[in-house]
């Protein structure tokens, strides 16, 4: 199949960038997405061009790194990641437009590839349980309802991609922020600094400029795990909570 | 050169034991006095930099991801392995430890699989402890389901993203010492090399992979957890950035390799599409428990979909259930895999002739869809994705891809390579799974590594050091390295060839598939040898990185790494011809028993290859290390 292809190239964080259209006369439809931007490449590198950067690692819809806003929409047409979308999801000869994602919190650094940092300062601030090495219960001592285990597993398996600050009109982190809180928020293990965790994690996103949640669920339709809006409302409510209890300031990160 | 394994003396139960009382400590208020480099964030990389963290070490980590939670552990499917016998089955440390080292055809030290059964059972306490939300029944308590080479259900998991789980678990731990400030992280960073200084590790290079700029650090110990090196195929289920760099800078300076041609073909993957493929998928084995691998009796190529699933019974061959009936489907990776081949080569392949059947249709009958679907529904929804075909309404078609290598850095019983000072953990070491490695014993090892092994050996080489004893980074040997590096990365841009990196790697990734994958013989071997120095002599006069080096340039990554790809490539393949016997999935087609099963040869190769770097264009020198097996008797392997 015969593509053409609008991409957005942008030599480093600090130049203005543009789009640029590519011919790509040999796609087949088996393709991954990354494999034909992976032709095109070697075609410019041919010519003498500097290859079209982007993120990628594991190429099977798990790490995250991957990302692509195509013909509008996160990892394009279908609700998976662009590693696992194929060509032939696309027309013989249609033109598909593909940019970075965009979100004041995630800095293009060249060509397609942005700076997520913010989600790794957001996990840093409490998306976890501060439990050290060795010394713990034994695996069977808690039981946990399947419901609540389950619940919990749909939650964890966001893979931080961003798709859903991407889709939103806002750029909000609410769907990121909230599967974690929410992970934690279900299962026992979670509970002793649930409050905390919540508060803390609300904070670092709004520090890092990420915008507010208006409900439209842009972020629910796009995400490539299916992660629910629910997480959502479960995270206000947390944070709600938090917010109306009187929480005292403790040591924080748990360590010395 | 003499080769110290450090296995205690002792009883198996009690070596391990013993052992951490013997290590010295240091005590806590001169751990912060210390520092540790760790390069990777995988499940060995996260989870021992969050143990040191918590333990007071400064601790520096790396990864070339744009986050540490990328790592490719994260892609790890179907479970993790513990001998917590929850099932009542007959499990115990001892029955894993035994079908380990079977399980690796006996090419692995008893000491070291021993001691990874015992710490398997602290594992899942611990990330339990971390909520990952493992998969449970319905009374609250952890589900486990069976796994290729065993007969008792161990295998805990997370509906198929149990690597996703485990190691969002131990980025969890990372980022609360990140948080703490016990740990640094460094991410988009690549180590380009490591810089010993009196016969110690002092520290390492690396580049920046946004700025270009090549940097050093210094630290009293440096642990390389970088994975492993299937990607010296070009494909395999490996993430496209996996490499062998970190591991085979290191093995320049010194540090001998084990078992290089120890690779792990996995038989469940998607088979190949076309020439434009850049990566393969696996499908996790825990798909065998139960799919049913088959093809036609007789030939029919292009078989597929409703066609095969309208193949009477009588015409289709369930060959792993008819050579293998106490196993079945069940049989350990490699066995699979090359019955696999056998059936293709025989011209009963089906689809494109390189794919067999996995077919679910009696189990779905069995259990209902409903039931399959909640097992395994991320999994079908994956191959309906790739392959856009459905598979609760026909086969799937699975093919071996290259999927793990059980060689890597040579280590001690204390995961220290034969570098005072740089150690190896997880997949980058060569120690626990031999010369084939069980399903599910991957994220085990990983975990044991950082979580329960490394806290307690390193304590002892840095008690031993002192804190006094380390080397600024404005010492002329890391000068020098900072200069060779450049010099590399500089050399790599000017070239200005005609053949792109990844013309290179494809090349180099179908010899060895050819003459150095599923089966190997001694002439396709030195065919392969040659083959390789021609390909390595074309790649520095011919090859093509366009842009510069001080900026984002993901070719001269992709380069930097085809180049040590090149190099261990050559290796592999000194390894596998000097290894005359079969094992595991190495399998010499000289040496075989009459049904063609792997015939080991032990009187002559109950060894561990480590091979000493003795400069460039140089034939490596081959060491061995003589395994010893006190407990259990050596047997043919047979899942008859």
């Amino acid at each position: 199949m015969k593509i053409k292809l609008k991409v957005w190239r942008q030599k480093n964080k600090d130049t203005k960038g543009a789009f640029k259209t590519y011919n790509v006369d040999h796609a087949s439809p088996d393709m991954s997405f990354l494999e034909m931007i992976d032709v095109l490449n070697t075609e410019l590198i041919k010519k003498g061009e500097e290859s079209i950067a982007f993120d990628h690692d594991c190429r099977e819809g798990i790490c995250g790194m991957c990302s692509l806003y195509i013909n509008g929409h996160p990892h394009g047409p279908l609700q998976t990641t662009t590693c696992q979308l194929h060509m032939r999801t696309f027309k013989d000869g249609e033109t598909i437009t593909v940019e970075p994602w965009r979100a004041k919190a995630f800095p293009v650094i060249k060509d397609l590839v942005v700076d997520r940092t913010a989600f790794d300062r957001i996990q840093q601030a409490g998306g976890y349980v501060n439990v050290n090495t060795g010394g713990v219960p034994d695996a069977n001592e808690i039981p946990i309802p399947k419901r609540i285990a389950d619940e919990a597993f749909d939650a964890a398996t966001c893979i931080g991609c961003g798709a859903c600050v991407a889709a939103c009109k806002n750029a909000s982190a609410m769907l990121f922020v909230s599967a974690k809180v929410s992970q934690f928020a279900l299962l026992p293990q979670g509970q002793v600094e649930r409050k905390e965790r919540a508060e803390k994690m609300v904070a670092q996103m709004d520090a890092e400029g990420f915008g507010s949640c208006t409900n439209t669920y842009a972020c629910e339709a796009e995400c490539p795990k299916g992660i629910k809006v629910a997480n959502i409302a479960r995270m206000n409510r947390e944070y709600l909570g938090a917010m109306m209890t009187s929480y005292e300031g403790s040591t924080g990160g748990g360590g010395e | 050169m003499k080769l110290d394994s450090k296995i205690p003396e002792g009883p198996l139960a009690e070596k391990w034991t013993k052992h951490k009382f013997n290590l010295k400590l240091v005590n806590p208020a001169n751990k912060r006095k210390y520092e540790v480099i760790v390069v990777g964030t995988g499940l060995a990389g996260a989870s021992a930099a969050a143990a040191l963290g918590e333990l007071g070490y400064n601790v520096k980590a790396f990864c070339f991801q744009d986050s540490p939670r990328r790592a490719h552990s994260i892609a790890a499917q179907g479970g993790i392995n513990a001998a917590k016998n929850y099932q009542n089955d007959g499990d115990s440390v001892y029955r894993l430890f035994y079908d380990t080292i079977k399980g690796g055809d006996y090419r692995a030290r008893e000491a070291n699989v021993y001691r990874l059964a015992e710490t398997s059972v602290s594992i899942i306490d611990q990330c339990v402890a971390q909520g990952v939300p493992f998969a449970r029944e319905y009374g609250g308590l952890l589900a486990n389901r069976s796994f290729g080479g065993a007969q008792v259900s161990r295998t805990f998991y997370a509906r198929g993203q149990t690597g996703q789980q485990l190691l969002l678990g131990a980025y969890g731990a990372l980022n609360r010492q990140i948080a703490n400030g016990k740990v640094t992280m460094y991410n988009r960073s690549e180590m380009l090399d490591v810089v010993v200084v009196d016969g110690k590790a002092r520290g390492i290079i690396t580049r920046d992979l946004l700025t270009g700029k090549i940097e050093s650090y210094s630290a009293h110990a440096v642990l390389l957890c970088t994975g492993g090196y299937g990607n010296v195929f070009y494909l395999s289920t490996n993430a496209k950035g996996s490499n062998v760099t970190a591991a085979w800078r290191a093995h320049k300076k010194g540090a001998l390799f084990g078992n290089p041609c120890f690779t792990q073909i996995h038989p469940t993957c998607i088979p190949v599409s076309g020439d434009h493929q850049s990566k393969l998928t696996l499908m996790s084995e825990s798909l065998r428990n139960d799919g049913r691998v088959w093809v036609p009796k007789k030939a029919m190529p292009g078989l597929k979909g409703i066609d095969a699933m309208k193949l009477p019974e009588a015409d289709r061959d369930y060959f792993l259930e008819r050579k293998y009936p106490s196993f079945g489907n069940l049989v350990p990776r490699d066995v699979a895999s090359r019955n696999a081949k056998i059936v293709c080569d025989e011209g009963r392949g089906v689809g494109s002739g390189l794919a067999v059947f996995l077919d679910f249709t009696d189990a779905i009958k069995r259990d209902g869809e409903a039931t399959i679907r909640a097992k395994y529904g991320n999994l079908f929804d994956m191959y309906a994705q790739i392959t856009g075909e459905n598979p609760y309404k026909g086969p799937m078609m699975i093919y071996p891809a290259v999927h793990y290598t059980m060689g890597g850095l040579w280590v001690d019983y204390n995961l220290m390579t034969n570098i005072p000072g740089l150690y190896a953990l997880g997949e980058a070491n060569f120690s626990d799974h031999g010369a084939n490695r069980l399903g599910a014993s991957a994220l085990m090892q990983g975990l044991a590594d950082g979580y329960f092994v490394i806290p307690y050996t390193i304590g002892d080489y840095l008690a031993n050091i002192g804190w006094a004893d380390k080397i600024g980074t404005d010492h002329p040997a890391f000068k020098e390295a900072i200069q060779s590096s450049t010099d590399r990365m500089n050399k790599l841009v000017s070239i200005k060839g005609k053949k792109t990196v990844d013309e290179f790697h494809r090349q180099l990734g179908l010899t060895m598939w050819e003459y150095c994958g599923m089966s190997r013989s001694e002439q396709g071997l030195k065919k392969a040898k040659q083959i390789i120095q021609d390909i390595k002599k074309e790649f520095w006069t011919n090859v093509c990185v366009l842009g510069g080096n001080n900026e984002l340039n993901q070719e001269l990554e992709k380069a930097n790494r085809v180049a040590d790809f090149i190099e261990l490539g050559e290796l592999m393949v000194d390894d596998a011809l000097a290894r005359g016997e079969s094992c595991g999935g190495h399998f010499r087609e000289e040496s075989q028993t009459p049904e063609g099963e792997a015939l080991r040869k032990d009187d002559e190769y109950a060894f561990v290859s480590a091979w000493e770097f003795k400069g460039e264009n140089q034939p490596e020198e081959l060491h061995k290390e003589e395994l010893r097996f006190e407990n259990v008797k050596l047997t043919q392997r047979s899942y008859k």
